[in-house]
């Protein structure tokens, strides 16, 4: 079988079949633009219908949020903004000392056996359905451990202690892994050089590997905390659906989703003020959660260039 | 190696006169604090795992006894008023089919978004920016998704609260998770193997067909899977959309009013009756255990499968 | 196999010796006449000044220390490196008299024609079989006997013997020289003209190498090769013609890669004209 000598032809064939299936899989990565032309779309449509009903200046400076019927009652969402900054705020003080700790402590001193049992536990923690972390908080969390220790008569059946702990909880995994990542990322030299002049593991975490992974941290506390303030499940179902303007961790309160969750699990007629409040406050979380995300991706690309 | 002055400041020491530390020990003060530092770690990376532990033992000391006495009850009955009777029939057959048409949809358009941008979409700014939108999209937060679901396809496609508009927004949401991951292990596939492919005369889409595919293909796989785990246990999109809990079938069709596993939970969770309460821990071991299955599988699929280069 | 005789040591201040071979049937015509060429990654040239040709069943060797565009050159005979974003050329490839740049000129067309084996070996995660079977798969070519064709190719690549009875088994499971040899049966299976091979040795050990040092002069009877090789002396015991480069260092700081001479390889070894390529081949810098 020798060789058949192919003819000088080196022109272009057309390939027509090829053109269309590459043309199918661009459109699917279309889709993901379509996505979010969808969502930015809905959002602004309903939205400023909404805002012809209820002005802008009230909704964002409005301290009462109580809904009536479908186009009377508040719509301020002033409380409900506090409700999910004191979720964000408490989720971060369990969250990130936890998550940091873990963090620090898979990456400087655990030996490779205990990381291998630890890191896949968090990520179990980190795939526990949030409305099963709902449930916990309700079911644990406020009566097994903050009534009993804060006074039952201080802390209300739904709080919002509860559901930050509970958020917590779910942050946790998340800063942990990529605080891990950043601190890993520090290059080994450096902690060298600190072991070299006789410092400790602990002056050297502290001192020289933290501060170099900071940035990495830092994008990592964003994003948890950008992702406590999308969680709906958990705070509806352990915080409570009372908007109110407090600092009392221990009331109940109504977050952004949370009055999402509740206005929908309700009679609201579609056009109504109370049906077009969802896509207000829908849009008032996306904006928020965007804007945490874009600056941690930013923090991100700059410590990623530090070593480079 | 003599360590040189500085880190006498770390213990205290005995200076001598040429500046050496010599016999130096620590501050008992430090040495303390190395070890509180120590064990601090250790308890905070110990209370996550605990909190893990004791929210598996709060599921199960509630709702083991409910599921052992009669399981088979518990998974064929419907819901009723009467929480020692209710069944998770209807959101267990939702989930199920949920879960099915989310994948139906999202692995061909998921696998040939990832394809399209890891072997054919020229290095410009326009690719850089669908690769960034994707980025973005898998932060969003799933409620929002709910009411890009609810305003387009309840509403807008009037599909009304059914199974397919509950499976679209589900879709849609975990389609930035599988693009994700497929880009991944796509990859993962060396360069070398195409090169060699290209070096006979192959096109891109040969290659990327015959060989980089079902190189990819069980990373793909098993990335689909943990994006559809994932996928099953949200309830807050299904909940905007307007899933209900009084189902009284299985469904039947796409356009179906639908239940779901989580939803159910959400329900019974909030319900004053303590029955109601056990029954939702029930319910929540059914769940945790189809997603245990899942992970298994997946994992299962990664280790078995994977090429090794 | 034909004899190769005794592989010559390097002496520490000789010159390799070039073992001579006969010259191969219908020798001489031109198959690649490189005029002028220049290769450019974005603004910067990389390689200058290329002035060389191919001949039919020859074996032409590029040789030179690391950096100076040996490879580039290679990957722009089969327009392998139009896959890497901003580069260009400048000058002509012709490929018997075509343009190989022209505006018709299909890429995917010229790939079959000329083949490539490269430096570390890479079989890819299929069968022995369906390695060697994919090229002629893919330009669906109507084989009314692929198992002929499997075998034949093997059998060329002298690896038949000692895979006949795993073809089924995996192209990884082999070891390296012979991973190496069915990446070249693979390019055989779609009859090519020309077969380049960048290093194709330099990953193998000293007895593989020999292998397919005696390989490529057995396969050269059918088809062209041009090798970019480190490995003076096994330019100098495979090759016709050898093609040495350099690179210099321009005002920017930059190397740009040149070719230095081209010539029969027995002169080159024996009488270069160039101090810089004498240099070379004693082994005073390189």
């Amino acid at each position: 079988m020798s060789a058949s000598p192919l003819s000088l032809d080196l022109s272009r064939k057309p390939r027509a079949g090829e053109r269309v299936v590459i043309g199918l899989l661009a459109l699917c990565a279309v889709v993901s633009i379509a996505t979010t032309v969808g969502i930015i779309a809905v959002l602004i449509f309903e939205a400023i219908e909404f805002f012809r009903e209820v002005s802008f200046f009230k909704f964002f400076t409005g301290t009462k949020w109580q809904p009536l019927g479908d186009d009377a009652g508040d719509y301020g969402v002033l409380p409900l903004l506090g409700g999910t900054a004191m979720i964000g705020f408490g989720a971060l003080c369990v969250g990130l000392p936890l998550g940091l700790a873990t963090a620090i402590y898979l990456a400087e001193y655990a030996s490779p056996r205990v990381r291998a049992i630890l890191k896949p536990t968090l990520e179990l923690l980190a795939g526990v359905p949030t409305v099963v972390i709902g449930f916990f908080a309700l079911n644990f969390i406020t009566p097994s451990l903050l009534r009993p220790v804060f006074g039952e008569d201080r802390v209300f059946i739904f709080n919002a202690a509860s559901g930050a702990v509970a958020v917590g909880l779910m942050i946790l995994p998340l800063i942990a892994s990529i605080s891990e990542d950043a601190l890993r990322a520090v290059p080994q030299s450096l902690r060298e050089a600190s072991y070299g002049l006789g410092a400790t593991k602990r002056v050297t975490a502290l001192r020289v590997v933290v501060p170099a992974a900071l940035s990495g941290i830092a994008a990592s506390v964003i994003l948890g905390l950008s992702r406590a303030v999308g969680e709906t499940m958990a705070v509806t179902i352990a915080a409570g659906n009372t908007p109110r303007l407090t600092v009392n961790f221990f009331d109940s309160i109504q977050t952004l989703t949370a009055a999402i969750a509740q206005t929908v699990s309700g009679e609201a007629s579609a056009g109504s003020a109370r049906y077009l409040a969802l896509f207000a406050l829908g849009a008032t979380l996306f904006v928020l959660t965007l804007g945490m995300n874009m600056i941690s991706n930013i923090i991100i690309r700059r410590f990623r260039q530090e070593y480079q | 190696m003599t360590a040189p002055a500085t880190a006498a400041s770390a213990g205290g020491s005995a200076r001598t006169a040429r500046g050496v530390t010599r016999g130096a020990t620590r501050s008992r003060a430090s040495v303390v604090f190395d070890i509180v530092f120590s064990v601090a770690l250790f308890v905070g990376t110990i209370i996550g795992i605990v909190a893990l532990a004791l929210l598996l033992w709060t599921i199960y000391d509630r709702g083991w006894d409910r599921l052992a006495d009669d399981p088979i009850a518990f998974l064929q009955n419907f819901v009723s008023r009467r929480a020692n009777r209710a069944g998770i029939k209807a959101a267990l057959w939702g989930s199920i089919w949920l879960m099915g048409l989310v994948a139906l949809f999202c692995v061909p358009i998921g696998v040939g978004a990832a394809l399209y941008l890891e072997e054919f979409a020229p290095k410009n700014r326009l690719t850089t920016f669908v690769e960034a939108n994707i980025a973005n999209l898998a932060g969003v937060p799933s409620v929002v998704y709910g009411l890009l679901g609810l305003g387009v396809f309840v509403r807008f496609m009037r599909l009304g609260p059914t199974l397919l508009a509950g499976a679209l927004t589900l879709a849609l949401m975990s389609l930035p998770v599988i693009i994700i991951a497929g880009r991944e292990a796509i990859r993962a596939v060396p360069q070398s193997i195409r090169l060699g492919a290209y070096g006979l005369g192959a096109t891109k889409w040969q290659a990327a067909r015959s060989l980089v595919l079902p190189a990819a293909l069980p990373g793909i796989l098993t990335g689909t899977i943990l994006a559809l785990s994932r996928a099953i246990g949200e309830t807050a999109p299904l909940l905007v959309v307007g899933a209900s809990v009084a189902i009284f079938q299985t469904p039947q069709g796409l356009g179906d009013r639908f239940s779901a596993l989580p939803i159910l939970i959400f329900d019974w969770t909030q319900r004053p009756q303590q029955a109601f309460a056990v029954a939702a821990a029930a319910a929540i071991i059914v769940l945790l255990a189809v997603l245990l299955a899942m992970n298994a599988v997946a994992i299962f699929l990664r280790n078995r499968y994977s090429t090794r280069w | 196999m034909s004899d190769v005789g005794t592989v010559s040591d390097e002496h520490v201040a000789g010159r390799p010796e070039v073992q001579p071979h006969g010259p191969a049937p219908d020798a001489g015509e031109v198959v690649f006449d490189l005029k002028n060429l220049h290769f450019f990654y974005g603004p910067f040239r990389a390689v200058r000044d290329v002035n060389m040709t191919v001949r039919k069943h020859e074996i032409t060797a590029l040789i030179g220390p690391s950096g100076c565009g040996k490879s580039t050159i290679l990957r722009c005979l089969n327009r392998m490196n139009d896959l890497i974003p901003a580069t260009r050329v400048e000058g002509q490839i012709l490929y018997h008299g075509v343009d190989l740049y022209g505006p018709d000129v299909d890429p995917i067309e010229v790939r079959r024609r000329i083949g490539m084996v490269f430096q570390k070996p890479n079989p890819f995660p299929k069968s022995i079989y369906d390695n060697v079977a994919y090229g002629p798969k893919v330009h669906g070519i109507k084989v009314k006997n692929m198992d002929e064709l499997v075998e034949h190719s093997l059998r060329k690549a002298a690896l038949w013997d000692e895979v006949k009875d795993k073809l089924k088994q995996s192209g990884l499971s082999l070891s390296g020289g012979q991973q190496q040899r069915l990446c070249i049966a693979r390019a055989i299976a779609v009859s090519p003209e020309v077969i380049l091979m960048d290093e194709p040795c330099s990953a193998l050990d000293p007895i593989s190498t020999i292998r397919i040092e005696e390989l490529m002069i057995e396969l050269k009877q059918d088809y062209t090769i041009v090798i970019v090789t480190h490995n003076m002396q096994q330019a100098a015991r495979v090759s016709d013609r050898t093609a040495f480069f350099t690179a210099e260092a321009t005002d920017s700081g930059d190397r740009t890669g040149l070719l230095v001479e081209f010539d029969m390889t027995t002169r080159i070894f024996s009488a270069p004209s160039d101090q810089r390529t004498d240099d070379y081949i004693t082994g005073r810098f390189g």
